[in-house]
């Protein structure tokens, strides 16, 4: 099972970006969950949002607390929320930055001293979404980044099953499918690894 | 051939809808439910239905709207939630005592105060002297099957009551899982038309719906609608054992989770069965022999049946995701241990824990103490609390 816990603030597409990814994954032939956690819903406040992942079904409707995958779709939250909690040992943290890698290390060294043995990746998907979307929508590249960290879908078939997604999604405006497409494709290479460790790959246990 | 897809239980309750095709859906939007009536709107809008889409102005008007509906001899469906299912409350009992077979979506959400819009059952469970038959739901698969059932087991002439299909709020309502659906045209052919035995719009026959009730009558009807309820158990039997046939997923009153040989066990509502089926698998591997039994059946209570299931156990925990303000816990708690009483049941030592109020998380983690705790040989509290801080 792999468990993902994305958090971000009210209307950066966290939620969204966990329930594409289920179907990404759905489409790969897994047991999916994507889901987020409710409150007060405000433009701005700290959420969070899940994923699991695995190749039986999913019984647990619990919120996740030892996560194999943890994204940062906004890095105010660093020191306001504790991302890393509970973080499994060699899991993954994708951080949506600008800041130059070793910033993002010390930062996170700083913030999560625990967190040494987590492999931090670094991707401007600020930048990115801005480039190839006109407007800040990071959820859209960190979305490529998971996928690809997942292992779960090669990047032919993520592709492909994004379009698919996207043409549902956006069947009222079109326009915008190819915007979001290239910004994937331009995050499945884009993200940075700021610290080298040699914990093993994810694999999807039982 | 069922259709392996995903979607969120909400989704998987619209897509009921659209395949029941009702004649009526009159609705009320509030979170968490609010999904459905839209949907149902959209495929009024695209032509997917043949349904009449009652934009009513409260959830007091819905199932009021319901009930005209229903009365005049058509299908009428409606959802909601929390506050909603209580501006209803009126509404709800006459739905049942009128014995006019309404299907409802409920979307199990605490009921105010504090505001909240999270998961609880203090929204059905007070609901639950109304007379409607309520059945819940731990995943979007269910909520979708139990749907499927639902008007099969309202309309059935021993019956005719309304029927609450609930799932829990932004749990199942808002997270997408994996499920599988049936087509369209197997879907309706399992359902039937709806030929009610007596109708407002049935020129060769008069009737009266909803007139007063004179005291030398009212007892004889009560009876008659607290009878129906009693039959309406072998009839959701009858509908499980033919929805297993047809589509191949099996059902019952209630759900047995390695129970044959427990000695200590966990009875639930709802979306946190799921959780406590994990602890359940990881106290076997330890050798404890735990076991579950998720009530899906809540009216009729099949109280006989459960005293048989759960008789076998030394310590069991009821979990109740509502309070009741009894001073001695929540309403399952006091259910199930009057069956246990009534049947003769008395080794099996109880304690009622109420959980998960306004959407608290409960965890694998959770069930694995409460477990822990009933195989211990401390005396069990009669009631407690979990997961809120001191």
């Amino acid at each position: 099972m792999i468990e993902i816990r994305w958090h971000g603030r009210g209307g950066q597409g966290a939620k969204t970006a966990a329930l594409l990814l289920a179907d990404a994954a759905f489409a790969a032939g897994l047991y999916v969950q994507g889901f987020p956690e409710y409150g007060p819903e405000r433009m701005g406040a700290p959420i969070t949002a899940y994923n699991r992942l695995d190749e039986n079904r999913i019984r647990a409707h619990s919120n996740i607390y030892d996560p194999d995958i943890v994204v940062v779709v906004d890095e105010t939250l660093l020191g306001a929320v504790d991302v890393a909690a509970g973080l499994k040992c060699g899991g993954k943290i994708v951080v949506n930055t600008s800041r130059p890698p070793a910033d993002v290390k010390a930062e996170f060294e700083k913030f999560f001293p625990d967190c040494g043995n987590a492999e931090i990746y670094a991707v401007d998907a600020a930048e990115i979404s801005r480039r190839t979307l006109g407007k800040n929508l990071p959820n859209t590249p960190l979305l490529s980044v998971v996928a690809k960290l997942t292992g779960v879908l090669d990047e032919q078939k993520f592709f492909g099953v994004m379009q698919e997604a996207y043409e549902e999604k956006f069947a009222a405006k079109p326009e915008v499918i190819e915007g979001n497409m290239e910004a994937l494709r331009e995050a499945w290479n884009g993200a940075v690894l700021v610290n080298a460790t040699h914990s093993p790959e994810l694999t999807i246990e039982n | 051939m069922s259709v392996r897809g995903r979607m969120s239980g909400n989704e998987a309750a619209a897509l009921a809808i659209r395949q029941i095709n009702p004649d009526v859906v009159a609705a009320f939007p509030i979170t968490p439910s609010t999904e459905i009536p839209q949907f149902v709107s959209r495929f009024v809008a695209d032509g997917a239905v043949d349904t009449e889409f009652v934009a009513v102005e409260s959830e007091h008007s819905a199932m009021s709207a319901c009930m005209g509906a229903e009365a005049a001899g058509v299908r009428a469906m409606t959802a909601t939630s929390s506050a909603g299912m209580a501006l209803m409350y009126e509404l709800l009992y006459v739905a049942a005592s009128d014995r006019l077979p309404i299907v409802l979506a409920a979307v199990n959400r605490a009921l105010t105060g504090p505001i909240n819009i999270n998961t609880e059952h203090s929204d059905s469970m007070g609901a639950r002297d109304s007379g409607w038959i309520q059945i819940y739901s731990e995943n979007a698969q269910e909520a979708y099957d139990n749907m499927l059932m639902a008007h099969r087991i309202g309309e059935h002439e021993d019956v005719m009551l309304p029927v609450m299909i609930c799932q829990d709020g932004f749990i199942t309502s808002h997270a997408i899982e994996n499920i599988e659906t049936e087509e369209d045209a197997a879907v309706r052919a399992f359902i039937g038309t709806y030929k009610p035995q007596h109708h407002l719009l049935d020129p060769a026959e008069s009737v009266a719906v909803g007139p007063y009730g004179v005291s030398a009558y009212v007892m004889e009807l009560k009876r008659a609608q607290a009878y129906a309820m009693e039959c309406a158990k072998q009839v959701i039997l009858d509908v499980s054992f033919d929805f297993a046939q047809k589509f191949g997923r099996a059902y019952g009153l209630f759900e047995e989770y390695r129970m044959e040989d427990a000695e200590v066990g966990v009875l639930i509502i709802g979306s946190a069965a799921g959780t406590c089926k994990d602890a359940v698998d990881r106290l076997r591997e330890r050798g404890v022999k735990a076991g579950l039994v998720k009530l899906r059946v809540f009216r009729p209570f099949p109280a006989e049946e459960l005293a048989k299931a759960l008789g076998g156990l030394s310590a069991l925990a009821i979990m109740d995701r509502s309070d009741g303000f009894s001073g001695v816990g929540g309403p399952l708690g006091a259910e199930v241990r009057a069956a246990l009483y009534s049947y003769g049941i008395s080794k099996t030592v109880t304690t009622n824990i109420v959980y998960g109020l306004g959407g608290r998380d409960i965890r694998v983690e959770d069930f694995e103490s409460i477990y822990g705790m009933l195989g211990s040989k401390e005396e069990l509290p009669r009631t407690m609390y979990i997961g809120q801080r001191e």
